[in-house]
């Protein structure tokens, strides 16, 4: 089965965010940038699809030079290949998606592997906009599934419930937590990465759809009533529930 | 802006889907001289009609045997192909399971800019849209800078308001499919029945390692049904097992934006917090005065856990009953 698994690089989640002086994009330094956690996901399905049927696991990203520290935790996990379109330019999600479907082109994979949603920009778009580059069927959000002859069932969570789905390969699925337990790579494979190359694919640079005009920190403009545990206290915060906030 | 179109979704035999509402609603406050149509791919008259008492008093139904048995690439082509044979220019849905899937493959299928996950839209010299990144911790204001825009809103942020009691009118169309566009077909849909999901619940009752086990977990399982809320639970504690996934509120969990959000034990980890800080209230509860969520919240109670909870319930169950 020819696995291709798509990553990102994003800020660690207890980084803090602050704006940078262009107030169109966040202060870099002092970040520490990881492997998106959804990603982690989507790299162990493809290597135990890898298992089970044989085949090639390719990882791929797009982004800069520093972005290759995630492909080298990918082949430490255990990936075949890995591949970055390299650009130091901010791309739309627009714009990555079709650099991935270009890639996806030329190497035709049967699945393209995406984490549910990249934890910078959230917009869990980058799946369903490659598969209908792709022309193909894509299942978004997937927390578990089987796979025979060909024939994908999976299941995910939608408002209220589940939902099951089904499609045939060749097809994009994204990735939830709990879809399965990542492997930590260990340490010989760690050192093996370091040397393994990657391949750099040239950017194709469309016209932007989105442009992004200004970026700040949320303002935030709450009550601000804490009390200590008194009955009479209690009592003064739930009286506020009802006639200031109107909530019950 | 000249046409918008609302892609609206049934709930059941009489009414839509509240983040519809909250769809025709946003999209009215935006609309200025546009025209705007609702459009759905199911549901019956009554359901549909309702659109009217928001606003929005003309609704397109799309009929075709390949949009029964839900596939979001069909769904998602039927509101292109009717998006151009009406030359519109702005497609508002909800960002909702569905509208994840569907928003995206608008965007690829009309070269158009995507605007996901929005909390605030403007129009004042253009469309804008404000919208949370990484997790909440910033905010972008952002434009599509294409012929179309494609807009997903954030559910439960958008207020849905009636304004009066006209029904809609209902016409069909027919969009032209094929089998490939109906490559992902629904086999089941399991409801969790009996239990409120944190995506939906108007009202949250979380709580975080400060409960010091699963076996407590009751406490916050009886305030929620006192509050008719659903139950969340922070990284830590579903990392611990001690609550399933589906609970989970945070960066790597659900972000929710209830009218209430109760913490209870939650220190406030930034991931926490990038996943309910778009609450409209939250309420904490922990015995460390310090703890960062005392910063987001609008209301605190300094105290044990363990003592805090079963007096909160009594007390707001005498005001519920009062």
């Amino acid at each position: 089965m020819n696995i291709l698994v798509c990553i990102s690089q994003v800020p660690d989640t207890t980084a803090k965010i602050q704006v940078s002086g262009d107030g169109i994009s966040i202060e870099k330094a002092g970040v520490k940038f990881i492997l998106n956690p959804y990603d982690e996901f989507a790299i162990e399905e493809g290597l135990r699809l890898r298992e089970r049927f044989g085949g090639t696991v390719t990882a791929l990203t797009v982004g800069s030079e520093t972005s290759k520290e995630i492909l080298r935790t990918a082949l430490a996990m255990g990936v075949d290949k890995a591949g970055i379109v390299k650009t130091d330019a901010t791309l739309d999600s627009f714009n990555v998606s079709e650099n991935i479907a270009n890639y996806a082109k030329s190497i035709i994979p049967d699945i393209v592997i995406f984490g549910r949603q990249s934890i910078d920009f959230d917009s869990s778009g980058m799946a369903p906009m490659v598969a209908e580059m792709l022309d193909l069927p894509s299942i978004s959000v997937v927390s578990s599934w089987s796979i025979e002859n060909n024939a994908i069932i999976a299941e995910r969570d939608i408002e209220g419930g589940k939902e099951v789905l089904s499609c045939t390969l060749p097809c994009v699925i994204s990735a939830q937590k709990g879809l399965n337990d990542p492997r930590y790579p260990k340490l010989p494979d760690i050192m093996k990465a370091k040397s393994k190359p990657i391949e750099e694919i040239a950017p194709s640079h469309g016209a932007s759809l989105v442009s992004l005009t200004s970026m700040a920190l949320p303002s935030s403009k709450r009550v601000g009533m804490i009390v200590g545990d008194s009955e009479a206290e209690i009592t003064s915060i739930v009286t506020a529930l009802h006639e200031q906030a109107k909530v019950i | 802006m000249k046409h918008i179109i609302v892609y609206i979704e049934p709930k059941d035999a009489s009414s839509l889907k509240r983040t519809s509402y909250e769809a025709l609603t946003a999209a009215r406050s935006i609309a200025g001289d546009a025209q705007i149509t609702a459009f759905a791919v199911q549901g019956n008259e009554q359901a549909l009609s309702t659109a009217g008492q928001y606003g929005v008093h003309s609704v397109v139904l799309a009929k075709h045997e390949l949009l029964s048995g839900y596939s979001s690439t069909a769904t998602a082509e039927a509101i292109a192909q009717y998006a151009q044979s009406v030359s519109a220019d702005t497609i508002i849905l909800s960002g909702n399971a569905s509208g994840k899937e569907i928003a995206p493959r608008l965007s690829v299928k009309l070269k158009s800019g995507l605007l996901p996950d929005c909390i605030a839209l403007s129009h004042d010299g253009g469309l804008k849209a404000t919208r949370p990144v990484y997790a909440g911790k910033a905010h972008i204001t952002v434009e599509a800078i294409s012929a179309h825009a494609i807009i997903a809103l954030r559910p439960n942020v958008f207020t849905a308001k009636q304004e009066d009691s006209v029904s809609a009118t209902i016409s069909s169309f027919a969009p032209t499919l094929e089998a490939k566009h109906a490559g992902v077909k629904v086999t089941s849909i399991v409801k969790n029945e009996g239990r409120l999901d944190v995506a939906e619940a108007d009202i949250i009752v979380s709580g975080g390692r400060g409960m010091k086990g699963p076996e407590h977990f009751p406490i916050i399982e009886q305030l929620a049904s006192t509050l008719n809320a659903a139950v969340g639970a922070s990284r830590a504690v579903v990392d611990a097992g001690w609550r399933p996934h589906g609970e989970q509120v945070g960066q790597t969990g659900k972000t929710v934006s209830p009218s209430l959000y109760v913490a209870c034990g939650i220190s406030g980890a930034v991931q926490h917090l990038a996943g309910m800080s778009s609450s409209k209230f939250i309420l904490a509860i922990n015995k460390d005065k310090d703890a960062p969520i005392f910063k987001v919240a609008d209301y605190g109670i300094v105290g044990d856990v363990f003592e805090v909870l079963p007096v909160l319930d009594a007390k707001l169950k005498a005001m519920l009953h009062s």
